[in-house]
């Protein structure tokens, strides 16, 4: 859906983009990963033309940006900034019409659509008529993000949508944010530097450093085969905590199918719902989640905490012997 | 200059009328006035807004232009207002036009400097925010820039505003109406509650728009858009009082100093002895004489020794039922004064009578269109008549000269101040420009100065204040009046009146002398049946 091809931009002679080339299908979730500086905002801001490139070429559904109005194309690609960036002087509610206000929506239209999005980003009501500088740090982001969707734009950019948040809402907002089914159908380029929300959130990584990207793949392409010293290091010293980001369900449930059914490993491999049943999770459930999970509701839970770290620790022998 | 005791000494030569009954007399005048005065300065305002609103978002577009456009609006705040109304004389006349112009000149800096730090100010990721929605630029400046900036312009339109209702007294100079007229008219006729009833209007303005405009600046943005779209209506709104129009109706406009229109001798006397009905404007003296070359004025009220009158080829028409007491100068000396200075009176007197009026014209040229220093022109005057003697350099204690604020009086000072260097050992402090009759006469009362040159007919009807039928008699006569103020003012005030220096500096209306030829007009009943022939 997305083409760029060898697009660059210097500051003076600084180059924040160095020959940046990758692609972004329809409806993937892609994550430009990197340190302070590596020119992910840069190539963040060059797809919705708030920077223009000094050289390459960039594409959305395979027509040149280069050749639309500026002001359209922004209308029609939701874009969530690494500050907020709400307006001071609008209201909750004015702030997130602001597209549809632009679009010249009737308000038949624009307040049900406001109040939906508020609904579904858990923002209560009494926020409508409140100013910007009234509400707290996850409030404000949940505005940015709901600004960004109102108008249904196929395309969202997203530049560390959870960035000023601490640990604990940062962790709730990303769970909902998975969870959101405005998100599922969107082609979506987010930016973060921060590692385990990148393998949490991700379809692909894009991960950049001086300008230059130095490995693009899988979450677990990034962790099982690094293309360089870079990307190697880059992971070195989270890796345990990736692991068990990229691992999911169906991957560890050989090794302990045994212990939960009594079904041996030798007998033909089980159907996912098998594992569905018995663990009352679906197969694409990463390990870490399982393992919050079990550990949040220990009662409740199907599978115990034990169980599914026996589980991963054999299926990791079991990897690295291969 | 700090006087002590002003009030006191006001009260005592002022007939006993409260400034409240003052104010009640005079009503309609304050007011006109007062409306005028807002008018003026919303009007001025609205031009400023129109003017400076667009540079402010101009220079924050483009900064580089910044530095030179404020740099210039800077410069031009910095010219003294007198000066400013003078320049624009002989380029828009007199009138509203040029006072509004020179207000707007004053109120420009603060709008575009609020302007531009109020948008150079915002968060520049807001405004990223904008453009990222798909705000075009007029958008991002509408709904964006300016409501972010306007607490900030706000108080530029606040700063402007209570600068335009000060300056706005001074356009009383040059005939646009104002509270100034009741200020300057005030100070000019020594009268306080006519200064006050100025004042005091002009002060309580400036005070309530302030207020008000600080409680729309620091208002939140909910109430601000409000407030946004009444604040134009109610700046039109108050910028139409200047348009209540004071209608009259005659072909020859004249120009009266604010001194003159309060007057006994001006223009009160003109109308109840003479019957002359004319279209009146007021207008400073500083301007006057110009406004009239220019054909802004056809009649105006000017001194008879005036050097403008020579240099602006006009014509002084015959006061033939002698409204105008004589005007003979004098220089007047507290007597504690004689006392400490024992050779004072014979060095002043030196000039008596030896500058008749024809002299003291030309001097009076010299200084205000060859613009030669009054110490210049004392100097070759002292030197033509034997007089100049090199500087004693004495240091017997010093003689303290006052002057008004005018070329004649500046001539005058400088001379007595050369002569009594030069023929005594006092040495001498000159305090000129002392403003008009009444600080002159307050300083030299309370010991600010020791002598200053005064004219019989200011210190008859001014400072002394007789009953009306008295004046007019004593008025009548040169002589009587110097021998009455001689001694009022040594009872009353323990001065000295020390003799005449000879010329009659007194009222005369005057016209262009080209046009008076034209319209047969020689004197001031001429000008009368001229004005009834209409
Ligand atoms: N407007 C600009 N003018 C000059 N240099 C800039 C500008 N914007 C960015 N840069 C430089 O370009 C480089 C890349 O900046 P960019 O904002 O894309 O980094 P980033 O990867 O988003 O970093 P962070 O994670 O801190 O947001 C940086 O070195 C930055 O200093
Ligand atoms: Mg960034």
């Amino acid at each position: 859906m997305i083409e760029l091809s060898n697009v660059s931009k210097y500051f003076g002679s600084a180059k924040a983009v160095d020959g940046v080339s990758f692609s972004v299908n329809e409806g993937e979730n892609l994550v430009l990963l990197g340190t302070s500086g590596c020119g992910k905002t840069t190539t963040l801001k060059m797809i919705n033309r708030l920077i223009n490139p000094d050289n390459g070429a960039i594409s959305i559904k395979g027509k040149d940006i280069q050749q639309e109005n500026p002001e359209t194309l922004r209308r029609s690609i939701g874009y969530v900034m690494q500050n907020i960036g709400l307006f001071p002087h609008y209201t909750i509610y004015e702030n997130i019409a602001t597209v549809p206000k632009l679009l010249k929506w009737d308000t038949n239209k624009t307040r049900p659509r406001v109040m939906e999005l508020m609904k579904k980003l858990h923002l209560p009501e009494e926020l409508l008529d409140r100013f910007p500088a009234e509400l707290s740090g996850g409030q404000m982001q949940r505005v940015g993000l709901a600004r960004a969707l109102v108008a249904d734009p196929p395309l969202l950019l997203m530049d560390e949508p959870f960035g000023a948040l601490d640990n604990v809402t940062r962790s709730s907002i990303q769970a909902e944010f998975k969870q959101l089914d405005e998100l599922l159908r969107k082609t979506i380029i987010m930016v973060t530097h921060d590692v385990q929300e990148a393998f949490e959130l991700a379809d692909r990584i894009c991960l950049m450093d001086k300008g230059k990207i130095m490995q693009i793949g899988t979450p677990s392409a990034l962790l099982h085969q690094p293309a360089n010293d870079f990307s190697r290091k880059f992971l070195d010293g989270q890796r345990l905590a990736l692991e068990f980001r990229v691992s999911t369900l169906k991957d560890i449930w050989p090794y302990m199918r045994a212990k939960q059914t009594g079904i041996q490993r030798d007998q033909p491999d089980a159907p996912e719902e098998e594992l569905h049943r018995t663990l009352g999770l679906p197969g694409n459930t990463s390990v870490w989640t399982a393992l919050e999970l079990a550990k949040a509701n220990a009662q409740t839970n199907k599978v115990s905490f034990t169980a599914l770290m026996d589980g991963f620790t054999q299926y990791q022998k079991a990897v690295r012997h291969e | 200059m700090v006087l002590p005791n002003i009030k006191k000494q006001s009260a005592m030569n002022e007939p006993q009328q409260s400034l409240l009954a003052f104010m009640l007399q005079e009503s309609d005048k304050l007011l006109t006035q007062t409306l005028q005065h807002v008018g003026l300065t919303f009007i001025s305002l609205i031009f400023a807004l129109l003017i400076g609103l667009p540079l402010g978002i101009l220079i924050a577009r483009k900064r580089k232009l910044s530095g030179s456009v404020l740099g210039f609006a800077g410069v031009l705040q910095t010219i003294p207002s007198i000066a400013l109304l003078g320049f624009m004389i002989p380029l828009i006349g007199i009138g509203a036009k040029p006072a509004i112009v020179a207000l707007l000149i004053y109120a420009l800096l603060p709008i575009i400097r609020n302007t531009y730090t109020g948008i150079i100010g915002i968060d520049p990721h807001v405004r990223e925010a904008a453009r990222a929605m798909g705000m075009s630029r007029q958008q991002i400046l509408v709904r964006v820039e300016l409501p972010l900036a306007m607490p900030v312009i706000l108080a530029g339109i606040r700063t402007a505003t209570v600068i335009n209702v000060g300056v706005a007294t001074l356009a009383s100079y040059i005939a646009a109406g104002g509270l100034g007229e009741f200020i300057f008219g005030g100070i000019s006729l020594n009268n306080t509650n006519m200064i006050l009833a100025g004042a005091i209007p002009a002060a309580l303005l400036a005070i309530v728009l302030d207020l008000l405009l600080s409680l729309v600046q620091h208002m939140s943005f909910r109430r601000l858009k409000m407030a946004v779209y009444i604040l134009p209506l109610f700046v039109v709104g108050l910028s139409t009082f200047y348009l209540i129009p004071s209608a009259y109706g005659s072909r020859l406009v004249a120009g009266f100093t604010p001194e003159f229109m309060g007057r006994q001798d001006g223009d009160i006397g003109l109308r109840d002895t003479y019957g002359l009905k004319i279209h009146t404007t007021v207008i400073s003296d500083a301007v006057m004489y110009k406004a009239a070359y220019a054909k802004e004025l056809d009649v105006i009220s000017g001194y008879s020794t005036d050097g403008r009158l020579k240099a602006f080829d006009l014509k002084i028409l015959e006061d033939d039922k002698s409204i105008f007491p004589p005007y003979y100068a004098a220089p007047i000396v507290r007597t504690s004064a004689m006392k400490k200075f024992p050779e004072l009176e014979k060095v002043l007197n030196m000039l008596a009578g030896k500058i008749p009026d024809s002299i003291m014209t030309d001097l009076n040229y010299k200084t205000d269109y060859l613009h030669q220093t009054p110490e210049k022109v004392a100097k070759d005057f002292l030197a033509a008549h034997q007089l100049l003697k090199p500087s004693r350099n004495g240091k017997q204690g010093t003689v303290r000269i006052g002057s008004k604020i005018f070329g004649e009086q500046y001539i005058l000072a400088a001379m007595y101040s050369m002569l009594i260097k030069g023929y005594t050992d006092y040495d001498v402090a000159t305090k000129t420009g002392l403003g008009g009759t009444k600080i002159c006469f307050d300083a030299l009362v309370n010991d600010q100065i020791d002598l200053y040159p005064e004219y019989t007919g200011t210190g008859l009807l001014v400072l002394l204040q007789p009953a009306p039928q008295l004046a007019k008699k004593l008025a009548a006569n040169k002589e009587d009046t110097y021998q009455y103020v001689k001694q009022a003012f040594l009872q009353k005030f323990d001065i000295q009146w020390l003799q005449p220096i000879g010329f009659n500096n007194s009222y005369a209306l005057m016209m262009r002398k080209k046009q008076s030829a034209e319209l047969n007009v020689n004197t001031i009943t001429d000008l009368k049946n001229y004005l009834d022939k209409e």
